[in-house]
């Protein structure tokens, strides 16, 4: 039997596994806990843990396997569920942390780092069981180790609830004093989100829509090595060159994504999600997003025309992974987060990435203010100011938009955080000293905006 | 994914010495793994070379036949990858 591939296509492949850092980022396999409400918390809590370690019990093994016959790097293994504050809504606060905790040691059992779906979709009001859900945000994440908690504050159809963005600052700040002795830790696995997308296998923002089937299987696929290297071996293509060649390295890196989660489907017997088509940094020298902005000519990533870089980046990537998979959805598009990135992080130490820019880059890119260590005594209502700017852009623009901030106890601008591993390290960033809170205490509902009339 | 889904390909990148090739093809054969295609160049100075094989048969599977590739290749100072051939098809042919 002839080699029906090109030697210079075999070799092409093994270099991005080997070289240029391309992996699987995470086998995300989302599981409905609809069905497990029960009377009392002991059996509701039973269902859940009998759920998730029922449905995922395989889930890292297989993964494990596909990772050693494909040869393709499979670097998380991770598990979405639905809202739990559906699920418990009429629970109080402190039966949602023993929830909370119920979820930590299904996902401990089934050995993955992060569950999502310690959530609440408030975007248009709250019920009891959300507000409580949310008050319980603090001590649950200070309890458990691998449980992600999400808050969905508005929709383009909806738009947004400031009750909820009002909360949502306290709520962080809380979590950060409650996470003190390792620099507020807590909020990293905690996202406040406009249009959350509901089958997103990135953490911290992970959960398992009510639109979703039982359970599925969602990939999230990474590759700024891959596309860094393209984009340095094209120093003087125009724009529109460069933007096809990364077009077509993204396909190739989906289709990675594509097989993996075929072949996780087709073992698990659980349906085939999508494919997110992101591109997911790691701290690692060379997987930068922010290095792919600077390959394309820009001194340092946030200086004039950065803005410009990442939407044609982001664009070609969906644009070459869009063929590349039969589905794709989640969140799709590049990731900015501050601290997991070591080109932002340098951006930031030499001030050329400021939080006003990051936020005008969100206006095109997937996330939001992803991973942004700021000052411990930044006030709650600034934090909330934050999130409903972040939240404006979402709605504005008919897209996901994000806010993961950790404001740093007892640390300053331009001092350093470690959060370790994937999560990485930032300089605490500058804020604006000026004070949002009258605008925020208004509270009440941003209407939805009007859909005609774009400018 | 492929009719038999048993094919795997194999890159071996390094220095070139003598008997590389011999002693992939040991271990192959020690599985019961069938040699199909073998490709060599010399590449940028480096030896690299390409073999399709059929695992059909084979002994050992495929995390098994990966550590003893790698352990062969790491006392020869060569990188050896071993990974199913839906992987190339998939990125490569549409």
């Amino acid at each position: 039997m002839p080699m029906t591939l090109a030697p210079s296509e075999i070799l092409e492949t093994v270099k991005m596994l080997q070289l240029q850092n391309l992996d699987i980022r995470t086998i995300t396999m989302g599981i409905s806990l609809r069905g497990c409400r029960s009377d009392s918390l002991e059996q509701t809590r039973k269902k859940i843990f009998a759920a998730i370690t029922s449905k995922a019990e395989r889930l890292v093994r297989t993964g494990e396997d596909i990772e050693k016959e494909y040869g393709i790097p499979i670097i998380n293994k991770r598990i979405s569920v639905t809202p739990l504050a559906i699920i418990a809504d009429g629970f109080g606060v402190e039966e949602m942390v023993e929830l909370g905790c119920c979820l930590d040691e299904a996902a401990r059992q089934c050995g993955v780092n992060f569950i999502g779906g310690y959530s609440a979709l408030v975007h248009k009001g709250m019920t009891e069981g959300d507000l409580a859900l949310i008050k319980s945000i603090p001590k649950t994440l200070t309890r458990t180790e691998r449980v992600c908690a999400s808050v969905n504050i508005g929709t383009t159809k909806a738009g947004i609830n400031m009750e909820a963005v009002s909360l949502m600052g306290h709520i962080i700040k809380e979590t950060a004093e409650m996470t003190a002795d390792r620099d507020g830790i807590g909020c990293t696995r905690l996202v406040v989100f406009c249009n959350a997308p509901e089958d997103n296998p990135f953490m911290a923002g992970a959960f398992h829509g009510v639109g979703e089937p039982a359970a599925t299987i969602n990939i999230g696929i990474s590759g700024p090595g891959v596309i860094l290297e393209v984009v340095r071996g094209l120093p003087d293509a125009d724009l529109g060159t460069l933007s096809n060649e990364i077009k077509k390295t993204a396909f190739k890196i989906t289709r990675m994504g594509e097989l993996v989660g075929r072949v996780a489907s087709s073992r698990l017997g659980v349906p085939f999600g999508i494919v997110d088509l992101s591109l997911a940094p790691t701290p690692a020298v060379g997987d930068s997003v922010a290095g792919i902005l600077e390959a394309m000519g820009l001194e340092r990533c946030g200086v004039p025309g950065t803005t410009a870089a990442l939407a044609l980046l982001n664009d070609a990537v969906k644009k070459g992974g869009a063929m590349a998979s039969s589905y794709v959805g989640g969140l799709s598009g590049a990731f900015i987060p501050v601290s997991e990135d070591a080109g932002m992080i340098e951006a930031v130490a030499e001030g050329y990435l400021s939080l006003e820019k990051l936020e005008a880059m969100t206006s095109v890119c997937s996330v939001g203010l992803d991973m942004i260590a700021v000052p411990g005594d930044t006030p709650a209502s600034t934090i909330s100011g934050i999130i409903a700017d972040e939240a404006a852009i979402g709605m504005i623009n008919r897209k996901t938009t994000a806010v993961r901030i950790i404001p740093v106890p007892n640390k300053s601008e331009g001092e350093w955080v470690e959060f370790g591993g994937l999560l990485g390290r930032a300089p605490v960033m500058s804020v604006s000293k000026g004070d949002s809170r009258p605008f925020v205490d208004r509270k009440g509902r941003i209407p939805a905006p009007i859909q005609a009339l774009n400018n | 994914m492929s009719d038999d889904g048993q094919r795997l390909i194999i890159t071996v990148i390094g220095r070139d010495r003598i008997g590389i090739i011999a002693a992939i093809s040991k271990i192959l054969a020690e599985a019961r793994i069938n040699i199909l295609d073998i490709n060599q160049t010399i590449m940028q100075g480096f030896f690299t070379m390409i073999m399709v094989v059929d695992a059909k048969e084979s002994t050992v599977d495929t995390a098994e036949l990966n550590r003893k590739l790698d352990e062969k290749g790491r006392e020869l100072g060569l990188v050896i990858t071993t990974q199913h051939e839906d992987v190339f098809h998939y990125m490569h042919r549409i």
